[in-house]
């Protein structure tokens, strides 16, 4: 599976990071490297193979329903590089 | 006398509780130690000198009134993806900017809360992303070990956790915290002459560590012995009720463990880990371990993991899908660097482009395709059920050994700007150690010899989930076995 | 015939789906422990895991899973015993982690139905394909600044149930039932509050058309509406849109919409990306969530009286319509009303009472049903002076406004106001001579046949009488008088 430029700028697109042309190609030529390397896992017959999703297989608990978190706005906001009393700001968004 | 330095955890607890020396005299003598040697070696980030002797003179306090516990008053380094309450936190990357967590991580606080005193945050591949700490956005940190015939070259610490490696290879701290998500406690481990564990999966919580890969990032320590080790690894580990895949289990007695002894126990040998290309030394090290094993009393067994060559590429479809969706909460907006721009899209798109690492942006990528619309099940799925039967490879055959014995890495440390040239090839480090992240069983990487050049050389234990004790046992019957006495070039007080 | 389009290339008829997105009741947000209160001061109930900061983890509450059970139940749908949690990945302003913790292939509940009752009194169930549990997102402001937005993070992590209807809705008055059924069952099981004008409750409606038989076309998602009347008008307003799009020859393009109340007409949404690759993968933070096949049993005996079931059992022990019946039972809350009213008293009475004059006192007054203007005890003993014939029917209205006016009971406003019914027949005799003699016009026309005067000559009578005559004897005694 190849990447071309076009694909290259979708993907950066969908993951938010600004590529500059001039970088397409390089990023086109390491990726497919990437990807091509990764190609030997259709060597692997998965018929009938469930996924595993992670290490721990136990069964997830619950939490009580009791408010035990929140309540602090200026711990939330502190850091934020944008901030308009207790709001984050960010540039105006036309929907 | 021992430079104080050179200790172990053990000999400095006794230390403290005898009154040879107090907290604040070991705290000091790592702090110097750090100033003389991190500017060159670059291993910490951020030295915390005031807390460190605030912690320092409360340990001081405590020992004066008769309480210790397992690690009062003991100098560690925690790797900066672990959120330290009032410490800056970088994971290595720009994008974190000047974040100061409001929040401490669970297995920090589990530290502090048996008396820990915090050096400093150490060095880190950016985001845990690499096998040599070269990518990270502060510099590159240099390995403590030194070539025999070649005092100039500059060697990688391995990565992710160089920077904690190298600061207890140096002696610059008595332990340290790190993460291993495919190899990046082992690995460093075994370039840097020291014993590093990695627990089951879900033994230590990941509750306030910086996610990289969600499902395979194994907090753990880094020690000089692998009794120090189980010290460690007894106060990090322990369920935590804020991470939903935190194990519930009691924690073992890891010290105890350790002098189990190994009689009567399979150790399994597995024929897939013997690759084409391994350097004869490696070879040559493996075969002493298991004969070293052997002469203590366990049953050398061949056995096969017929899934291990697929580990690593399916490794870098997982890895980096989980790492592509964590890392999107990075975009200027509550925390961290920002980049202005025209519009929303604008202030992501820069904001990430200037924070984010070639490395971090290459995986972010990979993990964005292989989830998009058409690839999932060609890529992401599939990953998926191979390492399900990657998993069931150690399952069946720890149905018939106790544990495994095999190399740490394929080499021992390279120099700073080898293998950069191609990801792949730095990639191809964590052959042996990807396995068992993806599998969530215990492994940890010991000191076993020197390679021709006089470069540490480590060998695995690798053992059942859940079952550290067993890995712990023979860990450090090839500790007592090997004797590795070597210490690197440069390191405090050398 | 059913709801029609006519075009000028033959008869359309339109193809409605609905996803309603419904808040969960709980105290705390389904994967944090910050509170969800409504109204709270910005940012204010926003934890680190709900500000996405590194390093923090979900967890799951309890709480939010039961009510996404109980609902299910209540919607008559399967319970998945095991289902899985998925993060679906886009960016944008309140989306604080860039994913939303949802459940995409296996979600809690499976297919269940909605019976709706139409305006002429048929009923028609609508399918439900499955609900599941998310995460809400929190709330961007665009209108505070003149080149920013600003973004508030209380309702980011609140519990979602996403409900999603088969494409069985072929109308907008369909639609409208099923909104306002879904909400009532949600309302009776006390899982949402239904207040689509706050938010907590909001319908995404996709529509297509088509004609008669054929497979069908490509449907539009109108986003967010949030009202019952908008539901509808906007089904309305896009399905004309779609005809005269496919009349035209043109193609009805796939798109997202929101619906214009103001013009009456929806609009494409501006942010147009990515066709919305959501990049759906298991949450790797989280674990299947496995149900108690025990607990779910639990849950289900302890439901209570759903509205269907109310329903029909008020049809049948208070013999009510069932128009009547439904009206009464939209809200749980009436309908326990009703039952205290009509305890032991004539169904009917009962329940032409509370839907007239007390529902427009209700309306009059701006009360609610828990702080009625009227008690529903109170409103029963005024029905029982009617009942012994204490009072007529004409004064009890009057009573029941001094009630609503006073706070009183209906014995003493009768009392103190001398109100009681006259059913001396030698009283009603005096009345109805007096106004047979005073009208002697009106009773030669009536008896030449203009049968309509009788009323005149009863309101006159009790007019005489204040208004206590007792309707029935002043009737008899007309009868005999004017024969």
């Amino acid at each position: 599976m190849s990447l071309d430029p076009a694909t290259i700028r979708r993907i950066a697109s969908l993951a938010r990071i600004r590529v500059e042309e001039h970088e397409v190609e390089t990023l086109q030529t390491e990726l497919n490297s990437i990807l091509g390397w990764i190609e030997q896992l259709n060597e692997v017959n998965v018929d009938g193979v469930e996924p595993l999703t992670g290490g721990a297989r136990m069964a997830m608990k619950m939490r009580d329903d009791v408010v035990t978190d929140g309540g602090y706005p200026e711990k939330v906001l502190a850091n934020a590089p944008d901030r308009n009393g207790d709001f984050y700001a960010v540039p105006k968004v036309v929907e | 006398m021992t430079q104080l330095t050179d200790l172990t955890i053990v000999q400095a607890r006794d230390g403290l509780r005898e009154k040879d020396f107090s907290a604040v005299d070991l705290t000091l003598a790592h702090l110097n130690g750090i100033e003389a040697l991190n500017p060159r070696l670059n291993a910490f980030i951020t030295v915390s000198h005031s807390q460190a002797l605030d912690q320092a003179r409360a340990a001081d306090k405590a020992l004066a009134a008769g309480e210790q516990r397992a690690l009062t008053g003991i100098p560690l380094a925690i790797k900066d993806l672990f959120c330290t309450a009032g410490v800056r936190t970088t994971a290595g990357s720009k994008i974190l900017g000047p974040f100061v967590p409001p929040y401490e991580s669970s297995v920090t606080a589990n530290l502090l809360r048996d008396g820990a005193v915090f050096l400093g945050k150490t060095n880190l591949d950016e985001f845990a992303m690499g096998s040599s700490n070269m990518t990270s956005a502060y510099g590159p940190v240099e390995n403590p070990w030194k070539r025999r015939q070649d005092a100039n070259a500059v060697l990688v610490p391995g990565g992710s956790s160089g920077g904690s490696a190298a600061a207890v290879a140096a002696r610059l701290a008595m332990g340290a915290t790190g993460t291993d998500t495919g190899g990046s406690i082992r690995q460093p481990a075994s370039f840097c002459g020291l014993v590093g564990v990695k627990p089951s999966y879900g033994r230590c919580s990941r509750w306030g560590v910086v996610a990289f890969a969600s499902s395979l990032d194994h907090p753990g320590p880094f020690a000089r012995t692998v009794r120090d080790g189980a010290i460690l690894l007894g106060s990090m580990a322990g369920h935590d009720p804020k991470d939903s895949t935190s194990a519930d289990m009691p924690v073992p007695d890891y010290e105890a463990a350790c002098a189990r002894g190994v009689k009567g126990l399979r150790i399994g040998v597995p024929l897939e880990y013997r690759m084409d290309g391994m350097p004869g030394e490696i070879e040559a090290l493996w075969r002493q371990g298991l004969d070293w094993l052997r002469s203590a009393g366990a049953e050398i067994v061949d056995v096969s993991l017929p899934h291990t060559k697929y580990g690593l590429a399916t490794y870098y479809i997982v890895a980096p899908a989980e790492a592509s969706s964590n890392l999107a909460r990075y975009d200027g907006v509550r925390f961290g660097l920002r980049h202005d721009g025209e519009d929303l899209r604008d202030l992501y798109e820069r904001t990430r482009a200037e924070g984010f690492g070639p490395e971090v942006r290459r995986r972010i990528m990979i993990g964005t395709y292989v989830l998009s619309a058409g690839y999932y099940d060609a890529y992401y799925l599939r990953a998926q059920k191979i390492r399900a039967l990657i998993l069931k490879d150690f399952t069946d055959v720890f149905a018939n050994v106790d544990a495994l014995l095999t190399p740490t890495a394929p080499s021992a440390a390279f120099a700073q700007g080898e293998n950069m040239d191609d990801p792949i090839k730095m990639y191809l480090n964590d052959v042996f150690t990807v396995p068992a992240d993806l599998a969530g069983v215990p492994a940890i990487s010991i000191p076993a010899g020197l390679d021709v050049n006089g470069l540490p050389l480590g060998l695995q234990v690798i053992g059942k989930v859940f079952d550290e004790e067993t890995v712990f046992a023979v860990a450090a019957e090839v500790e007592r076995a090997a004797g590795f006495t070597a210490l690197p070039a440069i390191r405090a007080g050398g | 015939m059913g709801y029609a389009i006519e075009g000028t290339t033959g008869t359309w008829e339109v193809v409605v789906g609905l996803e309603v997105h419904a808040q969960v009741i709980s105290n705390a947000k389904l994967f944090s422990g910050s509170a969800t209160a409504f109204g709270a001061e910005p940012n204010s109930q926003v934890s680190f895991v709900d500000a996405a900061f590194p390093g923090m983890l979900p967890v799951i509450n309890r709480e939010c899973v039961r009510q996404a059970v109980r609902t299910g139940l209540g919607l008559n749908a399967h319970i998945n015993v095991v289902s899985h949690f998925d993060r679906k990945n886009y960016f944008y302003a309140d989306l604080p982690s860039g994913y939303q913790i949802s459940q995409y292939q296996h979600p809690v509940v499976g297919a269940g139905v909605v019976e709706v009752q139409l305006s002429d009194g048929s009923t028609k169930q609508i399918g439900v394909t499955r609900l599941h549990l998310e995460q809400d997102a929190g709330k961007s402001l665009h209108d505070q600044h003149p080149t920013k937005s600003f973004i508030d993070l209380n309702r980011a992590g609140v519990a979602l149930m996403e409900i999603v209807s088969e494409p069985d809705i072929r109308s907008p008055e369909e639609a409208g039932a099923y909104v306002r059924k879904l909400r009532s069952i949600l309302r009776y099981l006390g899982t949402c509050d239904g207040n689509m004008e706050e938010g907590s409750m909001r319908a995404d409606v996709n529509v297509s058309v088509r004609k008669h038989g054929e497979p069908y076309r490509t449907r539009c998602e109108i986003k967010n509406v949030n009202s019952v009347r908008f539901v509808m008008q906007a089904v309305e307003a896009e399905a004309q849109r779609q005809v005269e799009v496919w009349e035209a020859g043109g193609t009805v393009q796939q798109e997202t919409r929101l619906f214009d109340s103001a013009r009456g007409v929806t609009r494409p949404m501006r942010s147009k990306e990515d066709a919305h690759d959501y990049r759906y993968f298991p949450d790797p933070d989280l674990l299947p969530l496995v149900l108690d096949e025990a607990w779910i049993e639990e849950l289900r005996l302890a439901l209570p009286e759903l509205p269907d079931t109310k329903q029909a059992r008020f049809m049948r022990d208070y013999g009510l319509t069932a128009y009547d019946a439904g009206v009464l039972i939209a809200e749980k809350e009436t309908a326990a009303f009703f039952e205290t009213v009509a305890k032991g008293r004539d169904a009917k009475t009962a329940a032409n009472w509370v839907t007239g004059d007390f529902f427009a006192a209700l309306n009059r007054t701006g009360g609610s049903i828990e702080n009625p203007p009227v008690s529903a005890q109170n409103l029963g003993k005024l029905l029982d002076l009617m009942a012994d014939n204490t009072i007529n029917g004409r004064i009890a209205k009057n009573v029941f406004e001094a009630m609503v006016e006073t706070g009183k009971d209906p014995a003493s406003i009768v009392d103190e106001n001398g109100l009681r019914q006259v059913t001396d027949t030698s009283a009603i005799d005096d009345a109805v001579a007096r106004i047979v003699a005073a009208n002697q016009d009106k009773v030669a026309e009536y008896k030449s046949g203009k049968d309509k005067l009788f009323g005149f000559f009863v309101g006159q009578t009790m007019k005489a009488m204040a208004g206590k005559g007792n309707p029935a004897l002043i009737n008899e005694a007309l009868k005999k008088a004017l024969s």
